[in-house]
């Protein structure tokens, strides 16, 4: 979707809808709306070119509180719905809204493909590592061991990385937000409005319901500072108020101390980089290494609404618009006479 | 083969032979998988469609790509009926067998009845092929065959031979040998080789000498007939009074793919086809990806599911759209068509049936999908369902399956088969002034936008573009209110709304017409049909009535909802029987609707109905009524 000059001034009551918000109390949904709302007006698309498709789960509720073209589809389809709306009509910008469960367990053939094909989709997953409209099963983003519902002795699943999937599909744009981090999370949304092709957005998203505090130590005050870094293409990994920062040798992360080697020595970071790197990078976690927040890949490539919209372009020019008349008299005929 | 004794014997261009006149033939040829068998048998066609003769055939090909060599698994066969007069099915029995080895003649024996003509290849006739099905290696020379004429024909022996100074290899050469018997075919029947010669020269414009091979052979077989003295008598088939017009040859899959193309432009809309390729259905999906050029898009989609969502998706968005599958895809589509319908978005899914159940039978027919169709979804979630009759009604019933659709806003399940999609026959092509009209009014108007407000007749939710300004709404698979649209979980409305959209499916029938009756409106036996054997119905009912029975014959194409004169139908007659390739699915919706005891006529085998057993059946139960007759 590449972004015009708008031609009325929105606002952000223009995206609200009149219904009422239905989450619990507390949930990380919230501040996600608030930022769509915020940067939506901002994006110099008509409101009206906007469709905002969901599946099944929490995060699923999301397109009846956007005031836009909106599709509340079945579980774990949301992409494949999307893509065809995006294929009929290349013009719209359309975000897809998913969660652990509907994106990664039940949609996960659907997502791979989209990002394969970088079909011009948002496609942004809310990751609460929990079933939270079934009311607290595990996901498959839940850590290895989690005592749910249904897995009160303890989880035996290995859990998935979204970005790792997102990586191995061949996702074009690759970014990690979090609830709490608001402008971080606009800007990541307004990134990804701009990217032609798939943009797949991982918001970590807290639950107080059922998973409370999940991430916390990457957005509270106390914790956050040694556990977050904020990559940004061009700039060095620093984290802990530039105190630290991370050097990647044949793609393995060290944290160092700054002061000790020097900034020149800590590896800048590139959205283009080697795909090796935004995999590591991407992986990242705590105890020993920080969880890269931002856009941390980024690379051009065509996008399948737009190849198949070319194909039928050239076909057009080559052969001219064909007509009923054109159809019917097509193919090997013969005349029977009267 | 029935013998037209009106006309003359013997013909000057007969070279010596005596002629003799006939009304239909049935010939199968049959081979391995790798011989051609598919291509010698839709030459044949084209050809004989081309000389004027009514037609209609049935591939019928192993589900394995490559069975091993020789074996009865990799058996392919192409039978096609033709004839001077209507021709409906491609015939119960062969009249010719052309069998290119010893399997071919193994499987197709038994179908056989005593006189018919067998050309078989010698050359394919050794010890161990003969071994590998069972065969005696004197099978050719004992008595096995004595109830047929059989010609025995050294196919590969001479094919070499017309090749001898062709620069190919061997084994090029011998994969022409199918055009022997194709150019053997066409001087026992008369036919001309022309067409075939042009087809070659077109189809290998690029490799002139794969052309002449062909084309030397092919030669070569029609030369083999005039020379050799075993072929005492060759047969003329006089053209079929067919209505005048401009004709081209349509499988039932082609014709699907073409009608939505036309239901597309008849709409002043582009068309998106989401599917996945499944067994029989991809032909459609091959089709509508040449057609680019009318705005045609179809996505590839990763599975079964995604063909459907990616559909609706774009129906969303304003555009004709349509999915394509068989059986177990259709089982995969189920919770996505329910979607559709809480969503009232236009969509026709189209099911082309095989044997089932699971992967069942992939290259055969049946007609064991009908109650999927009408219940595969969970809750109540009532449908239009309408069934093709005839590989050329592909094309309509496309045409009507966006019709509805669009005009009542809601999916609709668009029934084909296996026979009638890979089955060929001539089709009249429509003038576009003779084709229904589609008119597709998107809502533009701002004020009072209701998502949900239906229309007074149709009970139809407007339709919407995404774009459009000013009138942005959300829909989803929740429960709807009726006009605004909002999720509702109010118990008087949810049931308001069930009622609403089984009343609307209902109302179709108000604008469908009656279903075609072949026969008296009353009488002893009715036989009531739906979809893909329209045509053996249709030709028993002929023989029962010329036999003097008080037999008709209603095909229904619309199943769901039925048309107007179905009842009183069912209420005319002594018997009514269905006949279906099922264990009784029609039956079993008629009954439960009207309270009729309707009888079945029913059989599963993969393999489209016989003329013959229906009417040997229908006769038994005109004996003793009570009798069902499952076959
Ligand atoms: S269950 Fe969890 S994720 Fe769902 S709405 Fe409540 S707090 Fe949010």
């Amino acid at each position: 979707m590449s972004v015009a000059t708008p031609l009325v001034k929105l606002s952000r009551n223009d995206f609200k809808t009149e219904q009422e918000v239905r989450w619990c109390p507390g949930c990380g949904d919230y501040a996600i709306l608030a930022q769509f709302q915020k940067v939506f007006p901002t994006l110099g698309i008509p409101r009206e070119q906007f469709a905002v498709i969901s599946g099944i789960g929490c995060s699923s509720r999301f397109p009846y509180y956007m005031n836009t073209y909106g599709f509340h589809t079945i579980h774990g389809r949301a992409p494949a719905v999307a893509t065809g709306l995006k294929i009929m009509n290349p013009e719209l910008s359309v975000w897809v809204i998913t969660g652990d469960g509907d994106g990664l367990s039940i949609g996960g053939n659907h997502l791979i493909h989209a990002m394969r094909r970088n079909i011009d989709l948002n496609i942004v997953l809310f990751n609460n590592q929990i079933y939270g409209l079934t009311k607290g099963q595990y996901s498959p983003t839940s850590e290895f061991g989690k005592r749910t519902k249904s897995t009160p002795y303890g989880s035996v699943d290995t859990p998935f990385m979204p970005l790792s999937v997102a990586l191995g599909a061949e996702a074009s744009f690759i970014a990690r937000a979090a609830d709490r981090e608001q402008k971080l999370l606009g800007d990541i949304l307004t990134e990804a409005a701009k990217h032609k092709g798939t943009s797949f957005v991982e918001i970590y998203q807290n639950c107080p319901i059922f998973n409370d505090g999940a991430f916390f130590n990457i957005t509270e005050k106390g914790t956050k500072d040694d556990n977050q870094l904020v990559v940004e293409h061009g700039k060095p990994l620093v984290f802990n108020k530039g105190k630290q920062g991370v050097i990647f040798d044949c793609y393995n992360p060290r944290v160092v101390n700054v002061d000790e080697v020097g900034l020149e020595a800590i590896t800048i970071h590139r959205e283009d980089g080697p795909l090796g790197y935004h995999l590591a990078l991407a992986r990242m976690h705590g105890p020993e290494l920080p969880t890269a927040l931002g856009v941390i890949r980024r690379v051009e490539r065509p996008s399948y609404d737009e190849l198949v919209n070319a194909q039928v372009e050239t076909e057009i020019d080559k052969k001219g618009r064909g007509d009923l008349r054109e159809l019917l008299q097509s193919g090997h005929r013969w005349t029977v006479e009267g | 083969m029935s013998t037209d004794t009106s006309s003359p014997m013997g013909d000057p261009e007969s070279n010596g032979r005596s002629v003799e006149s006939l009304e239909t033939v049935a010939i199968r040829f049959a081979g391995d998988s790798g011989d051609g068998m598919q291509l010698t048998g839709t030459q044949f066609t084209s050809t004989t469609a081309i000389v004027g003769n009514d037609l209609a055939t049935f591939p019928d090909y192993p589900a394995e790509i490559r069975a091993p060599a020789g074996t009865v698994a990799g058996v392919s066969g192409f039978q096609i009926q033709f004839g001077s007069l209507d021709i409906h099915t491609p015939g119960d029995r062969p009249d010719v067998l052309v069998a290119m080895n010893p399997a071919a003649l193994k499987v197709n024996l038994p179908t056989l009845e005593p006189g018919a003509m067998i050309f078989v290849n010698t050359d394919a006739f050794d010890a161990r092929s003969c071994e590998k099905v069972d065969m005696p290696e004197t099978v050719l020379e004992d008595d096995t065959l004595h109830a047929f004429r059989v010609f025995k024909v050294p196919f590969t022996t001479l094919t070499r031979g017309a090749l001898e100074e062709s620069a190919l290899t061997t084994r090029e050469k011998d994969r022409c040998k199918n055009f022997l018997a194709l150019g053997l075919m066409y001087f026992v029947f008369g036919r001309p080789l022309e067409h075939t010669e042009k087809w070659l020269d077109q189809k290998f414009a690029k490799k002139p000498d794969m052309a002449d091979a062909n084309k030397r052979v092919l030669r070569a077989g029609f030369n083999y007939g005039v020379t050799t003295e075993t072929i005492a008598t060759t047969y003329k088939v006089a053209p079929a009074p067919i209505k005048p017009g401009t004709y081209r040859q349509v499988t039932g899959n082609t014709a699907t793919a073409i009608g939505f193309v036309a239901a597309a432009k008849l709409a002043d809309n582009d068309l998106f086809l989401g599917s996945y390729p499944i067994t029989p259905a991809s032909d459609i999906l091959h089709e509508l990806s040449k057609y680019k050029h009318f705005g045609v898009r179809t996505f590839q989609a990763e599975d079964e599911i995604a063909g459907i969502a990616s559909a609706i998706g774009a129906a969303f968005g304003g555009s004709i759209s349509i999915t394509t599958t068989s059986g177990p895809g259709l089982a995969l589509k189920g919770e996505a068509i329910g979607l559709a319908i809480m969503t009232e978005l236009p969509l026709v899914i189209v099911n082309v049936q095989r044997g089932g159940p699971s992967t069942g039978l992939p290259t055969k027919t049946e007609q064991s999908d009908l109650l999927q169709a009408m219940y595969g979804r969970n809750g109540e979630a009532p449908m239009p369902v309408v069934a093709a009759a005839t590989p050329a009604d592909c094309f309509d019933t496309a045409i009507e399956c966006v019709r509805l659709a669009t005009k009542y806003m809601t999916p609709v399940m668009m029934l084909t088969d296996g026979y009638i999609a890979n089955g060929a026959e001539p089709w009249r092509v429509p003038d576009v002034e003779e084709l229904p009209k589609i008119p597709v009014q998107f809502r533009t108007e701002v004020e009072d936008f209701k998502p949900y407000e239906r229309d007074v007749v149709t009970l139809a939710r407007p339709w919407v573009k995404v774009g459009t300004p000013g009138l942005e709404h959300r829909i989803g698979g929740l429960e709807k209110a009726e006009g605004s649209g909002n999720v509702s979980y109010d118990p008087g409305n949810h049931e308001h709304m069930i009622r609403r959209r089984a009343e609307k499916v209902d109302r179709i029938a108000n604008d469908i017409p009656d279903a075609e009756v072949i026969g008296d409106t009353q009488g002893d036996l009715l036989i009531v049909g739906w979809g893909g054997t329209y045509g053996a119905l249709r030709a028993a009912t002929t023989v029962l009535r010329k036999r003097g029975h008080k037999v008709s014959h209603m095909h229904l194409r619309h199943v769901h909802p039925m048309p107007k004169n179905v009842e009183p139908m069912l209420r005319s007659f002594g018997t009514v029987v269905a006949a279906e390739l099922n264990l009784g699915q029609l039956r079993h919706i008629l009954r439960e609707r009207f309270l009729v005891d309707v009888k079945g006529l029913n059989k599963v085998q993969g393999q489209p109905f016989m003329v013959s057993e229906i009417v040997s059946k229908i006769e038994a139960l005109l004996g003793s009524p009570s009798q069902e007759a499952v076959l």
